[in-house]
């Protein structure tokens, strides 16, 4: 499989699915399939398929202690640790926590990240390397809030946090209606990821469909929904029905929704569903590394493996029995004469 | 071979892979750049399946008939043991941060040694054959069958990783490419796939106790001639034990320090340092290896060979272990001995005898690092030390992957260094501490047939060395790791020759200042001291 079948594929796997929605709405009518179905079908596959991911990671056992230590460990009093040291290599509980919420939150080993410089001189040589921390920094949040935003279509009233979330990203009120930079950061970032795995050679060694479909899949969302929000103006007020049908488990379909809201519903149907099978599985399953989420105290208490089982061992005595003329002739002490 | 290929043409090598997709790349297995298979009979001694003789270059493996089936059935045996395996497995978004990370990709440029594209070999087989996805689309959701060729890809390329742990600390979700090689080669084990740098000493540590087979009256032998080459240089006569029960101490430290230089006068530090300090130690001939090749066997075979630690300690009767210096040994008894074949109840919690000081944070293990040891006795000033003896040698330290990744002892060793030298010198950031480079050979590659591979794999360390050296004339390369030991001597004599390797407790015993010694005018390596010896203002 290489980068023009990759792209290919995938990039044909979702226009594909705009196609399906498109059709299926446009020609076929099938408003009920698109626009309460298959949103609830994804939704539950989202969920169960979820719980079942971090169920089966969770029900696997730890049988050892292995986190990977990023700094000095605690060891005698003097010698100092500081809070990097606490929080990258922790001693406990708290500083676990710490270490986790570093990873989820703020991307911490992506910020520690260096780029090689081979060549030239010295042949080996790091420079710092925080892009791809920055894209991936801003393509989260920036998602993250999209979402948020889209808790109005599921709300009434509007919760607080929702309006606030609101007005900060639509600081900058040049247009109406509203400009709101989270989409368009969030177009910026996954261009960036995506290119970056098209320009860079390793990247687009390594890359699969399984890397471009997602990608794809964002751009098609964020194209309907910016396509709907600044240029085609879709009728919202029907749209808030069917949300709100929705998740008052009541669906209601109105008339006059147009064919491009049902295209951006199925391609988010078809993220959640996707979601759980996927290497997005990750939003899960970075709270569950063992690397990450244990405290480097194992000298300190005993990690219990719970599938241990006796093992056959070379013991002293059939040491001895092995040796023992050689080790009485050397003057070595005997257990047996 | 790889001694001939002049440094520079070792460095003509481009990182960009081919635009080829890489999944139908058949591997080829190149000469330097493997070690040797294994010999049957190192197998049988430890009833591992498939002893047969074999090799690499061979087109057939003489795999067992129903190879398939066996590799399969442990693969899904250890995705259900290791929640590790099984998540890293699942979760890997190919971000490829951890893609120039690895020493190997470095100085090699074969793409397939990218962590992320080492572990895909592994995951690909698993997509295809545990996955739904992988199950119905194939190849377009990322799944490849297992085939005859793709075990050999396995074999060659998890025996390419030296389980370092660097591409670790980069990845987002700490996917940690030297659990997967583990369990990798776990499975290449059940075929009786294994190199015979490997299988050897393990064998070997099996039966006599440490991976070099020294039996018990020569690994005496060797300690007591340590002990007459002390007396030539200091004036004076260590008396070390051995299996001696009632000791208060266990001392176990890798065999390769009994057996070949430079690791050779790190041993003779610890002897000079046992009989200063006056403790009541013991060696053990039984015990007689700190590092244990099982861990790069399978987990069990890592289990059987550490469980000698306990058992010596508590036939024996000691209080608590101290262990010398060497990496995966470290990274073994820190993050696993206790699992493995604790609780040590037999034991007490380490005391320093000198300083009364408690080893809080081996509480559990019982088994202190001589590092943690001597900075504690040194800062407590129970060490007369006289760091001008080693004013002949401008230092650096290298962080060994182990110690470092896996445990955290960074601070330790420096102050120890910086005890008992004047001229210490940091190689470059991103090299050091936890983002420290792998000497090239380790868990289990540092055999003499693979040299290529080892040359290439140490390109980074070498080259922060380098650094150093053109920048402060540091010639002199510390670490605390016995496969360091053994394996940057071939590489700074390839990459930087001006520069020479020790253990931190060689360097420790050059600046002791010994009770009753004679006037010292050489080193333990029988090099003048500055100002003093017959070389004087030559």
């Amino acid at each position: 499989m290489n980068i023009i079948l990759s792209l290919t594929v995938s990039f044909l796997a979702v226009f594909g699915l705009v196609v399906i929605a498109f059709l299926g709405v446009w020609a076929a009518h099938l408003d009920v399939l698109f626009g309460v179905i298959i949103p609830y079908l994804a939704v539950i596959t989202f969920f169960v398929g979820i719980v079942y991911r971090v169920v089966k990671w969770g029900k696997c056992p730890v049988p050892f202690r292995i986190p990977s230590t990023c700094g000095q460990q605690k060891t005698l009093p003097w010698i100092k640790r500081t809070y990097v040291d606490k929080l990258d290599n922790p001693s406990n509980m708290l500083g676990v926590v710490g270490r986790m919420f570093l990873e989820v939150v703020c991307f911490r080993s992506l910020f520690r990240n260096l780029k090689l410089q081979f060549g030239d001189g010295q042949y080996v040589k790091y420079t710092s390397a925080k892009w791809l921390w920055l894209g991936a920094i801003v393509f989260h949040y920036s998602f993250l809030i999209v979402l948020i935003r889209h808790l109005r279509f599921f709300t009434d009233p509007l919760p607080l946090f929702v309006k606030v979330t609101e007005n900060i990203d639509g600081f900058f009120q040049i247009f109406l209606p509203t400009l709101y930079q989270s989409g368009f950061l969030l177009g910026a970032a996954v261009t960036y990821l995506l290119l970056r795995r098209v320009l860079d050679a390793k990247l687009r060694f390594i890359s699969l469909p399984a890397d471009y479909f997602p990608l794809f899949l964002i751009l098609g969302l964020l194209t309907t929904g910016i396509l709907m929000r600044y240029v085609l103006k879709t009728d919202v007020v029907s749209i808030k029905e069917l949300t709100m049908g929705l998740i008052h488990f009541n669906p209601v379909v109105p008339e006059g929704v147009s064919s491009l809201f049902y295209i951006h519903l199925f391609l988010v149907s078809v993220l959640f569903a996707y979601l759980p099978f996927s290497k997005l599985s990750h939003m899960a399953g970075v709270f569950l590394s063992p690397t990450r989420n244990l405290s480097n105290n194992n000298r300190m208490v005993r990690h219990i493996n719970p599938w241990d089982y006796p093992v056959k061992v070379h013991t002293y005595e059939a040491y001895e029995d092995d040796f023992r003329e050689k080790m009485r002739d050397a003057g070595l002490p005997l257990d047996k004469e | 071979m790889a001694e001939e290929i002049k440094p520079e043409d070792l460095l003509k090598i481009d990182h960009r892979p081919p635009v080829r997709g890489w999944m139908n790349i058949p591997v080829e297995i190149k000469p330097g750049m493997h070690c040797h298979a294994c010999e049957p009979a190192r197998l049988e001694v430890v009833d591992f399946p498939n002893p047969r003789q074999w090799s690499a270059m061979d087109e057939d493996w003489k795999l067992p008939k129903d190879w398939k089936q066996i590799v399969m059935e442990g693969f899904e045996d250890r995705l259900e043991r290791f929640r590790s395996f099984q998540l890293f497995m699942d979760i890997c978004v190919r971000c490829g941060a951890c893609a120039d990370k690895c020493h190997f990709f470095i100085g090699s440029a074969d793409p397939k040694n990218m962590p992320v594209m080492r572990a895909e070999l592994l995951r690909s087989i698993y997509r295809r054959n545990f996955t739904a996805s992988g199950k119905v689309f194939g190849v377009f959701a990322g799944g490849r069958d297992l085939n005859y060729d793709r075990i050999k890809e396995w074999w060659y390329y998890l025996y390419q990783c030296t389980e370092c742990r660097r591409c670790s600390i980069f990845c987002p979700y700490g996917i940690d490419m030297a659990e997967t090689t583990i369990i990798g080669r776990e499975l290449t084990n059940l075929l009786g796939l294994n190199i015979d740098w490997i299988a050897a000493p393990v064998a070997f540590c099996y039966r006599t106790g440490n991976h070099l087979g020294i039996q018990p009256h020569a690994y005496k032998e060797m300690i007591e001639f340590f002990v007459d080459e002390i007396e030539d240089v200091t004036g004076v006569r260590c008396d070390p034990s051995f299996n001696r029960k009632g000791a208060e101490i266990l001392f176990i430290t890798p065999s390769g320090d009994v057996f070949a230089d430079p690791g050779t006068w790190t041993c003779m530090g610890y002897i000079m340092l046992f009989h200063e300090l006056g403790l009541d130690i013991t060696w053990s001939t039984y015990a007689s290896e700190g590092g244990n090749f099982g861990y790069f066997t399978s987990h069990e075979m890592a289990k059987r060979l550490n469980a000698k630690m306990y058992m010596e300690a508590k036939r024996l009767g000691v209080k608590w272990i101290l262990g010398g210096e060497c990496g995966h040994m470290w990274r073994v008894v820190n993050q696993y001995m206790d699992t493995f074949n604790g609780p040590a109840d037999h034991l007490e919690v380490p005391e320093n005898p000198l300083t009364g000081t408690v080893f809080e944070n081996a509480k559990s293990t019982k088994m202190t690092h001589i590092m943690e040891f001597l900075a504690d006795t040194i800062k407590n000033k129970k060490l007369k030390l006289d760091p001008s003896r080693n004013d002949q040698l401008k230092v650096t330290y290298h962080d060994s992957c182990n110690p470092a990744r896996g445990m955290g002892l960074l601070e330790e060793p420096r102050y120890v260094i910086k005890s008992v030298c004047n001229n210490f010198y940091e190689m470059p950031h991103g090299t050091t501490r936890e983002q420290t480079f792998c000497c090239g050979g380790g868990a289990g590659l540092n055999a003499g047939e693979d040299m290529e591979l080892r040359f290439r794999g140490g390109l980074p360390r070498a080259n922060a060395v380098k650094h150093v050296h053109e920048q402060y004339g540091v010639n002199m390369l510390s670490c605390v790791c016995a496969i360091d030991r053994a394996v940057f001597p071939a590489l700074m004599e390839y990459w930087v020759p001006e520069v020479d390797v020790t253990g931190v407790c060689e360097m420790v015993a050059n600046a002791m200042v010994l009770e009753g010694e004679k006037e010292k005018t050489v080193d333990l390596r029988n090099n003048p001291l500055p100002g003093r010896g017959d070389t004087e203002d030559v």
